[in-house]
């Protein structure tokens, strides 16, 4: 899937640029993008030592399987292969919550950490795992109580309520996560 | 309402920091050298995040600076007018799970254009704090951990996206 994704937005990429003669943005683009994904990684190194070490804590501590132990009527139905009291539910229920207060990142890095414990449950160490794809679909449509960027861009815009927008979004990415669940659930079925 | 929401926000981190160390505190760990031990991973995470994630936007930036995705748009936008969905929020829609930069400044721009307390601008606010960047998000979870074959997560991440995008315009129309 991903392979033809890549070489589709490729291909019709530099075929459109080759008409639309917007060849030199393309050049100018390819290695734009390349330090850029450089320097967002260089700005991640930061919060992820940082969760890393937290979590760290958390699992030499046990706090991780209190936390399991708590939101496990939750997570045993939305990942049932996931053995109960292991340590990437923790994971998984500390990234939901930072998606759900809008700090986004925090976010990334404590997700990250739950993806290293789901891939010690994994048998084949290049595929993701049915688990890994429900927490990926979870994160991609976040359950959002406080978008906390668009909140702040929207009172710089001189909004006389810039936080009106909470019930829309709560709506919109409660929608979204159930769809997204349910979609997860079907395609797991027909994908190999 | 919206206070106490605030307070939420500003508080969760600290507390959690907070709440985390104690406890491990408490239960005899030594704390600053494991939070050192756990820290010294950040760095090699990231790295091997590397390759995914250039990889990922190079083919998206290729795709942008063409002016294929402005072709796209120019063929959607008339047929999602045609079933009610506004014109000026298409880029948006289209440009989110590609890119969060991108998006963001979209959403600025739309909110420049309209005022925040527009139509235009209340609904471009829900679409951004509503869905996510997919690409970037499978990117760089799956790349962390070497995962190549990615089977059915950008599919169904794209349809979770497009439900958001059509929930937010109905609620969006609904409340204000």
């Amino acid at each position: 899937m991903i392979n033809h994704i890549w070489f589709g937005l490729i291909l019709i990429g530099v075929i459109t640029g080759m008409f639309t003669g917007n060849m030199d943005q393309v050049s100018e683009a390819v290695l734009k993008s390349a330090e850029d994904g450089a320097m967002i990684l260089i700005k991640l190194i930061g919060p992820m030592s940082l969760w890393l070490g937290i979590m760290k804590l958390a699992e030499e501590s046990n706090f991780t399987d209190l936390i399991s132990r708590v939101i496990r009527p939750i997570t045993t139905r939305l990942f049932p292969e996931i053995p109960p009291n292991h340590p990437a539910l923790g994971a998984i229920m500390l990234n939901i919550s930072a998606n759900i207060l809008g700090l986004g990142n925090s976010a990334t890095p404590l997700g990250i950490n739950a993806m290293q414990k789901l891939q010690t449950l994994n048998p084949d160490s290049q595929r993701a795992t049915n688990s890994m794809c429900t927490f990926l679909v979870i994160n991609t449509s976040s359950v959002t109580l406080i978008p906390a960027t668009i909140i702040s861009l929207r009172s710089a815009a001189g909004s006389s309520a810039p936080m009106e927008i909470i019930g829309t979004t709560l709506f919109a990415t409660t929608c979204s996560t159930i769809a997204g669940i349910i979609a997860d659930r079907i395609l797991r079925k027909i994908w190999s | 309402m919206a206070l106490y929401l605030k307070y939420l926000s500003e508080w969760a981190i600290p507390v959690i920091v907070l709440t985390i160390v104690a406890y491990a505190y408490f239960k005899q760990v030594k704390v600053y050298e494991v939070f050192t031990e756990g820290a010294v991973e950040g760095v090699t995470t990231v790295v091997k995040i590397i390759p995914y994630l250039i990889a990922m936007l190079m083919a998206i930036s290729i795709f942008r600076a063409s002016g294929a995705l402005d072709i796209l748009l120019n063929i959607l936008q008339p047929v999602l007018q045609f079933f009610g969905i506004p014109k000026e929020i298409v880029p948006l829609g289209l440009v989110r799970p590609l890119s969060g930069t991108g998006s963001l400044g979209i959403v600025t721009e739309l909110i420049q254009q309209y005022g925040p307390d527009s139509f235009i601008g209340r609904l471009a606010s829900t679409l951004q704090g509503s869905t996510e960047t997919t690409f970037y998000i499978v990117a760089v979870y799956f790349g962390a951990v070497g995962i190549r074959n990615t089977r059915y997560a950008i599919v169904a991440g794209l349809i979770a996206d497009l439900v958001g995008f059509l929930a937010a315009i109905y609620i969006t129309r609904m409340v204000f």
